[in-house]
């Protein structure tokens, strides 16, 4: 229980260089939904270091496979994958029971979204999205199908790499995060104007998951690794003292 | 990653990414247009037990050429209507109600824009240096063209004393610029709802905050 306290510090302050700016004109949608003011700094209280608290019994058995959880008459069409990893805040610490949950394309590209209208067919066994809470040790994994690139609507010509969203909730309302894992070596990466709104090479890296050979399930699967960082909590306890505490 | 006696390393944060237009599949699968998960994190805060008024806020999300975001999905995270979070953080010395977590997730209708969320009015917290905080509800918002996901806070037009020495309200240098964060109260058909619309960018732009 030391332990459990000890993680519900203060969050270190973000670190806006790793991050892409609000307004990033060459990914277009950006122009007129950044703000234009500076944010207002706020030194974390109650409302902040404190956040939502997961279940695994909110969660069903097949939500952390991709592969089955959507199957109707058969099974989803592609490369068959896991990813693994560990979530960890900036001290290296592990965040457990965080909920992470992901979505993506099928395997030609297409989501399984109303408003998608890519010409790629849906695939009707595969939903694309999946949840899981991480273990003690900050595990996670999830088997899925790796998804397609895909073209959009920014430059006439743009096309999206392969990549898989992430949402992630900490044990903080500071440490919520969204984003998204990209897959090693693929060319798309280094022309996409979403990965280009980081101006920072290694924030990038830290985006692009790592073909895990170690982890491939023989005749079944390949493996990638991807690891996610979160904000630190510091060890002291909020103002030095334990909220409501004699 | 141990380097050295005087060496301080950390880890850095993982890069942000926009949710894009299809985060409802991830996050609202049924909005998306399909069902998958047996349960699914809703809008709704309140289960008939929950203790305190209850209300309805809803409002929209207006871009800066003020069309209402339609893609747009928020989270809300708040106290009990006692005024304390449902978090082992929180150790203040006031009543906790395990079934009310406090938190909601909703997303914008895709013709009208509106979000809503059901909910109870929270109470005051804690705030720093022993300050109280005057009642409000925590916003996180994302969409498609958010790089990185916006926070700000919704206050009460009812709670004018409590606002006027809220800390987080006065840190807030141009007081034109606090009203943006004000919901407004009214009753419909015997429901109290809070509006609160927020602005992205251009005139009454919402005041967000680096937390």
């Amino acid at each position: 229980m030391s332990n459990a306290i000890q993680q519900f510090g203060e969050f270190l302050q973000r670190d806006k260089t790793v991050h892409p700016p609000a307004y990033t004109p060459n990914y277009k949608t950006s122009v007129l939904r950044s703000p234009k003011n500076a944010l207002i700094s706020l030194q974390n209280s109650l409302s902040e270091i404190t956040g939502p608290i997961f279940r695994p019994d909110e969660l069903g058995p097949l939500d952390n496979d991709l592969i089955l959880n959507y199957a109707k008459e058969g099974l989803p069409i592609g490369e068959r994958i896991v990813v693994h990893g560990y979530v960890v805040d900036e001290f290296g610490q592990p965040v457990r029971n965080a909920l992470v949950e992901v979505w993506q394309a099928n395997a030609g590209g297409r989501y399984r979204h109303k408003k998608d209208q890519y010409i790629v067919p849906i695939d009707p066994n595969f939903g694309g999205c999946g949840r899981m809470l991480t273990d003690d040790n900050g595990y996670y994994y999830y088997r899925t199908i790796k998804p397609g690139p895909y073209p959009w609507r920014n430059q006439v010509n743009d096309w999206r790499p392969a990549h898989i969203h992430y949402a992630i909730s900490g044990s903080g309302w500071a440490q919520r995060l969204i984003t998204q894992m990209y897959f090693e070596a693929d060319p798309m990466i280094a022309d996409c104007p979403i990965v280009k709104s980081i101006n920072n090479e290694e924030a990038v890296r830290g985006l692009i998951a790592t073909l895990d050979r170690g982890a491939f399930i023989q005749l079944d699967s390949l493996a990638y690794r991807f690891d996610i960082v979160l904000r630190g909590a510091r060890a002291t306890l909020f103002e030095n003292k334990i909220q409501g505490g004699k | 990653m141990f380097k050295g006696l005087n060496q301080v390393t950390r880890l850095k944060e993982t890069a942000s990414q926009t949710a894009g237009p299809y985060v409802h599949i991830g996050l609202a699968p049924k909005q998306a247009g399909f069902d998958i998960f047996e349960k699914n994190f809703t809008n709704v805060l309140t289960t008939p037990n929950t203790k305190g008024e209850r209300i309805r806020v809803e409002g929209r999300v207006i871009d800066g050429s003020g069309t209402p975001l339609r893609d747009v999905l928020i989270e809300i995270w708040q106290t009990n209507s006692a005024g304390r979070y449902n978090h082992p953080a929180d150790r203040q010395d006031k009543p906790l109600e395990e079934d009310f977590r406090g938190w909601g997730r909703g997303s914008s209708d895709f013709e009208t824009g509106l979000y809503t969320f059901e909910t109870v009015k929270p109470g005051q917290v804690e705030g720093r240096s022993g300050r109280v905080m005057a009642p409000h509800i925590n916003f996180w918002i994302v969409a498609r063209g958010i790089n990185i996901g916006l926070n700000t806070r919704m206050y009460f037009s009812d709670e004018e004393d409590a606002n006027a020495k809220d800390p987080v309200l006065n840190l807030i240098e141009w007081e034109v610029r606090r009203k943006t964060l004000i919901a407004q109260r009214s009753e419909k058909n015997g429901e109290v709802v809070y509006r609160f619309d927020i602005r992205i960018q251009g005139e009454d732009e919402t005041v967000f905050f680096d937390i």
